[in-house]
């Protein structure tokens, strides 16, 4: 029953995986752009809905209202004022300036609010928690992992269902034709940009609300995303969530075998996964 | 006007200049245990050691379009090598800095061969997972101390030479003599065979493949190369350090995230490069250190800055505007000089 545990568990924490990745997927889906400052925003987001939190009294959950739109504005100026400059047929550009990004936003914050490890009070939510055959479930684990499936599902729909999905879609396929087409690919890339972030929001408030954090570990966040996206397979959605959740359920396995080895475990199974699959489990198909 | 009148060059003037300057600069280098004090001798040391690591981000970036954010997996693994070689090994020092050179190369095959599946930006993330790893591997051998490390014992130390003195010298030399052979072979590399198939693929990958350049092994062959390097440098490092510990041997920030910024704002895909943004930063970290997390902040907005408005760096402008070559790569077609005209 342990190990059943320890599975349920690990996919529980998959979904927060799949939150950190979802932004990561959507905006290299959109413009082969690879963020590195990935990780630090969604640390940036954390921080947001502490703050607001803390200053307005509310209940961290309440903060999204707010952080939501402030990260969603953030990205879209970024990606406006500085990243659209960045995108062409050089890798180098986007990935050296997403990198100065995230020492700037690690650095901003940790003088804005020191290296101590913070955490948001969400009451009894915490450590509320409910039987299920057998099984105790925290009710914020599997809250997350409902969000996590709610915003997968929300992004997949508006990807092939509304009319912003489709300027996306054009935009990656083709930028000049969809440029030809009547769309603006400096506000669709800011666009994705904001709804990559409004994610990232998420996935920061999910997180602080979870574990401690402090400015130094949204690398570490960059790469359980990063994974979670190649083991699913670039450009898949859903694979994204089952790549987190393999992600979370290796961590948690690993952890019950030596506590030692939880991270180890995760990197060890991507690297499995891709030396097996180098394409990932589901890739899209491409024609 | 006939032929002859011309002629193929790959000198000019004004690297003949360089050459003789740098090799004056050279020589006071070297003297420098005898005229330098203890702390401008560790500093310059430092400084040595970090241009050696931006040549060689420098050589797997600019030239081979392996942008990697991890290259603290082979610092790392090289510092840990020297501490286990000396420690359990009872190897001298400076051998076990060679042979940690030679496993770092070992290592770095089946690494390539996995990584090497990931194409770009998602290449770059991992290789950051690759540090990762070997990071958390590290930090499970509690025998070098585990997650917090380990200094490297006086029985050892005082192995190196006799007096402390002497100790600093050897350790100055050897950081010196490291990053001559790193610059070095990075520019004999890039003037042989397989250094002009490399810059043919930086140019331009499809056009050097239909040429019949195997891309896949000479970008493999710098990797390697590379981590080789990477791994003598890491141990050189901590041999100045004489302490260990997980999160110091592989700090993204330390190892790579400078690194990429001395590249970036000295001129990525050049020799000069390197050594241009090595002196910035250590300008600028000697008179901006107090600031702390300031001066970092101002650090990456330098690097944003640059590879905006002037992606080829500080070099970059230097010869776009006075066709300078210090390190002379290519071939110049020149009229000679008639003494009667």
């Amino acid at each position: 029953m342990d190990w059943v545990n320890a599975i349920v568990q690990g996919t529980l924490l998959g979904g927060l995986y799949a939150l950190f990745a979802a932004g990561l997927s959507l905006i290299f889906g959109v413009m082969r752009l690879v963020n590195i400052a990935h990780g630090d925003l969604i640390v940036l987001a954390a921080y947001l809905g502490l703050t607001t939190s803390v200053a307005l009294g509310l209940h961290p959950l309440a903060a999204l209202l707010v952080v939501i739109p402030a990260m969603a504005g953030i990205g879209y100026v970024l990606q406006r004022g500085v990243l659209n400059q960045t995108l062409g047929d050089d890798i180098l550009p986007p990935l050296l300036v997403t990198f100065g990004l995230s020492v700037i936003i690690q650095n901003a914050l940790l003088e804005g609010y020191t290296a101590d490890p913070q955490k948001m009070d969400a009451g009894a939510l915490e450590t509320a928690s409910f039987g299920f055959g057998g099984l105790t479930l925290g009710v914020l684990p599997v809250l997350t992992f409902a969000v996590a499936v709610a915003v997968i599902a929300g992004l997949q729909w508006m990807f092939y269902r509304t009319p912003l999905g489709r300027a996306f879609r054009a935009t990656s396929d083709n930028q000049d034709i969809a440029q030809l087409m009547g769309l603006n690919k400096a506000h669709v890339f800011g666009l994705a940009m904001a709804l990559s972030l409004a994610v990232v929001a998420v996935a920061g408030i999910f997180l602080g609300i979870r574990t401690s954090f402090d400015p130094s570990i949204g690398g570490g966040r960059l790469i359980f995303g990063f994974e979670a996206v190649i083991i699913g397979g670039l450009g898949n959605l859903w694979g994204t969530l089952v790549g987190g959740v393999i992600l979370g359920v290796a961590q948690t396995v690993g952890a019950k075998i030596d506590p030692g080895w939880q991270l180890l475990a995760g990197h060890l199974v991507f690297l499995l996964i891709l030396a097996v699959r180098p394409n990932g489990l589901f890739p899209r198909v491409d024609a | 006007m006939s032929r002859s009148r011309y002629h193929v060059t790959r000198t000019s003037r004004t690297a003949q200049v360089a050459a003789f300057l740098g090799a004056i600069a050279l020589l006071i280098l070297i003297a420098a245990p005898w005229w330098a004090g203890r702390a401008e001798l560790r500093l310059i040391g430092e400084l040595c050691l970090y241009l050696a690591l931006a040549s060689l981000w420098n050589l797997m970036a600019g030239y081979a379009g392996l942008v990697s954010v991890g290259q603290q997996a082979y610092v790392g693994f090289g510092g840990y090598l020297l501490f286990a070689l000396t420690i359990f090994g009872g190897l001298n020092p400076v051998l076990a800095i060679a042979i940690a050179g030679g496993l770092g190369a070992l290592v770095s095959v089946p690494v390539a061969a996995l990584i090497f599946r990931l194409r770009g930006a998602y290449f770059a993330i991992g290789t950051w997972v690759i540090a990762e790893v070997f990071r958390l591997s590290f930090a499970q051998v509690s025998a070098l101390g585990g997650g917090s490390g380990t200094s490297l014992p006086t029985g050892i130390v005082r192995s190196l030479a006799d007096g402390r003195a002497a100790r600093e010298a050897l350790a100055y030399w050897l950081a010196l003599g490291v990053t001559v052979l790193v610059v070095a072979s990075v520019y004999l590399f890039l003037r042989s065979r397989k250094g002009l198939a490399l810059t043919a693929i930086r140019d331009n990958e499809l056009a050097a493949a239909s040429l019949g350049i195997d891309i896949w092994k000479t970008k493999f062959l710098v990797y390697v190369v590379t981590s080789a390097l990477t791994a003598m440098v890491g141990g050189l490092i901590f041999l100045q350090k004489l302490r260990i510990s997980p999160d110091a041997a592989f700090s993204v920030n330390d190892w790579t995230a400078f690194v990429i910024f001395i590249v970036v704002i000295g001129g990525i895909g050049t020799i000069e490069g390197p050594i241009i943004g090595t002196l910035v930063f250590f300008a600028l970290r000697e008179t901006l250190a107090d600031l702390g997390t300031i001066y970092l902040m101002v650090l990456g907005l330098v690097a944003i800055v640059v590879m905006l408005k002037a992606p080829r760096g500080i070099w970059g402008l230097i010869r776009s505007r006075f066709d300078l070559e210090l390190f002379p790569l290519g071939y110049r077609v020149q009229q000679k000089q008639d003494k009667g005209a």
